[in-house]
């Protein structure tokens, strides 16, 4: 736990000391505050004082951003051979892979926390929903996890960035559309098991207020999948044919 | 902290970068691995490191196998792969302090660790810069520092002076030996006379294996252009007796008893002469049975090359 944390610390701080994470959280909260009161069917729109238009365009802007985040996490630094230089030291890959996806899920938390004054203001202007507004909270953390470890899956079998960034978008695209999509195409079994696979169904039920634990269940198991392939990926080096 | 490498292998797909290889390090010694490009010295290295599992075989560091107690190992080596690969983002304070942790060196201690790095390696001036816009010289020292940092017993260093300036080399050499005193060091290169300046034996590997193993104070000599014998003799009375008479032949320069191998001496001769036909006469004129003589190749160069083309 503590390797993992120094990783993850390291990770942090070249987010910051790059532009990396000012971009992010700049654009992040532009877009979405525009989107929440100024634009489309923003708060004064549809009269009602509720988030939910901030939830559905944070849905979207992470899922863009979070490919980005995760790109060059093992993709560059398996093309700059840095990689041989952390996994000589005493560290597992495990952790090497854990710590990454801790850096990326605190920043997007950073993120989230920083939209804070939003509720606030939606607050002031009248009755909200606090249940619905904390479970959709914690439907974005649980999301945007699915996605870092699908980021960094994807950056761990290439060494280009851009691949992992246009991969990592593109196995994205199936849980959140593709899945649904099926899910209403076939019946029975089939799609039953499309609609459990679909992100955005859990998601919703999330974000509705209902926190079901075959919900949360789902979410950590596609993390910990990701988390695992990504590993696994790097453990490569070590089979013995 | 020794190194015991037994029958390694190591396969990518069906080519063998490192062929069955066997070798031992001792506490203290300093090793230069010597081969052509692709002869299989950075896979060894990365099997000692731990970064790759050997096909087949095993490693044992201070007796741990490298297929079991990898975080053990890690902690006792010191590694600076080839290119020296750095977070060229970090500045290299914060760097060293990031490896210093990861490496489990005492909180209290890592100021104290970093700040001998810093000296010992020669980074004062250059500390409070980001790595990427080091020099490429600084690059390597920095590079030195992150292996050294958490006082390993063990360093392994692949090629550390490539694509340095003459001046720079000298230092790193004088470091990696200043160093070396203390601690076991395996290093790699393919020039010669940095295997001979630093190291106290020499392994030269080709085609993932093994072909010569032994002191650069005895492939030095050979490098000067002597002849030089390798005798063995047998049916004799005494050592000091045998030791004499091949000292006083009038040809001979030098006479070196190889150690653990019975009866058997090195013969150098000296400048331009040949000893040959004299310890043969000896032999004769004293009764003893000459068993072995040997003509060993003359230059370091020339055993390199003939060891290592086909």
């Amino acid at each position: 736990m503590k390797t993992t944390w120094i990783i993850a610390k390291r990770e942090l701080k070249s987010f910051f000391d790059s532009l990396i994470a000012y971009i992010l959280l700049i654009v992040f909260l532009g877009l979405s505050g525009f989107f929440t009161w100024l634009f489309g069917s923003d708060v004064f729109f549809i009269g009602q004082a509720t988030l939910s238009p901030f939830f559905s365009i944070a849905y979207w802007t992470l899922f863009f951003f979070i490919p980005a985040l995760t790109m060059k996490m093992l993709a560059e630094e398996k093309r700059s051979g840095t990689i041989e230089l952390l996994l000589t030291k005493s560290v597992t890959d495990w952790q090497v892979v854990t710590g990454k996806f801790l850096a990326c899920l605190i920043l997007i938390a950073i993120a989230l926390v920083l939209t804070l004054p939003y509720y606030f203001t939606v607050w002031g202007i009248g009755p909200v929903d606090h249940g619905a507004v904390l479970t959709g909270y914690f439907g974005m953390l649980l999301m945007s996890m699915t996605f870092i470890s699908i980021g960094l899956f994807a950056s761990s079998i290439t060494n280009n960035q851009i691949v992992a960034f246009l991969l990592s978008l593109f196995v994205g695209v199936f849980f959140l559309i593709i899945f649904d999509i099926l899910a209403n195409n076939f019946t029975g079994y089939l799609g039953g098991l499309f609609n459990y696979l679909s992100l955005s169904y859990h998601y919703d039920s999330v974000s509705r207020g209902v926190i079901d634990t075959r919900n949360i269940f789902y979410f950590l198991s596609i993390t910990f999948f990701g988390l695992f392939l990504a590993e696994s990926v790097l453990s490569k080096r070590n089979i013995v044919e | 902290m020794s190194i015991v490498v037994e029958n390694l292998t190591k396969k990518y797909g069906t080519q063998k970068a490192v062929n069955n290889i066997s070798f031992k390090v001792e506490t203290g010694e300093i090793v230069g691995f010597l081969g052509p490009n692709g002869a299989g010295k950075t896979t060894t290295m990365k099997i000692i490191t731990c970064f790759m599992a050997p096909s087949e075989g095993d490693v044992k560091v201070s007796g741990h196998s490298v297929l079991e107690k990898q975080n053990e190992i890690k902690r006792l080596i010191g590694y600076l792969p080839e290119n020296n690969p750095l977070y060229y983002d970090m500045p290299v304070l914060d760097y060293l302090q990031f490896v210093a942790e990861l490496q489990g060196v005492r909180r209290d201690k890592i100021p104290l660790r970093i700040a001998e790095m810093v000296k010992v390696c020669g980074l004062n001036k250059e500390k409070h810069k980001i790595i990427g816009e080091l020099s490429k010289g600084y690059k390597q020292r920095v590079g030195l520092a992150q292996a050294l940092i958490h006082d390993p017993e063990i360093l392994i260093l692949d090629e550390p002076t490539t694509g340095l300036d003459p001046n720079q080399i000298v230092e790193i050499r004088k470091l990696i030996r200043e160093i070396g005193k203390e601690k076991t060091v395996i290093l790699s290169t393919h020039i010669l006379p940095e295997v001979e300046a630093i190291s106290d034996r020499i392994l030269i590997i080709n085609n993932g294996e093994i072909v010569a193993d032994g002191s650069p104070e005895m492939l030095r000599k050979q490098s000067h252009g002597q002849e030089v014998l390798q005798v063995q003799i047998a049916d004799y009375s005494s050592k000091d007796e045998l030791i004499t008479a091949l000292q006083s032949i009038e040809t001979v320069g030098m006479v070196d008893p190889i150690e653990g191998v019975d009866d058997t001496f090195i013969l150098n001769s000296k400048d331009g002469l040949s000893s040959s036909r004299n310890v043969f006469n000896l032999c004769v004129e004293k009764k003893w049975v000459l068993t072995q003589m040997t003509p060993i190749e003359t230059k370091l160069e020339d055993i390199f090359r003939e060891l290592t083309t086909n």
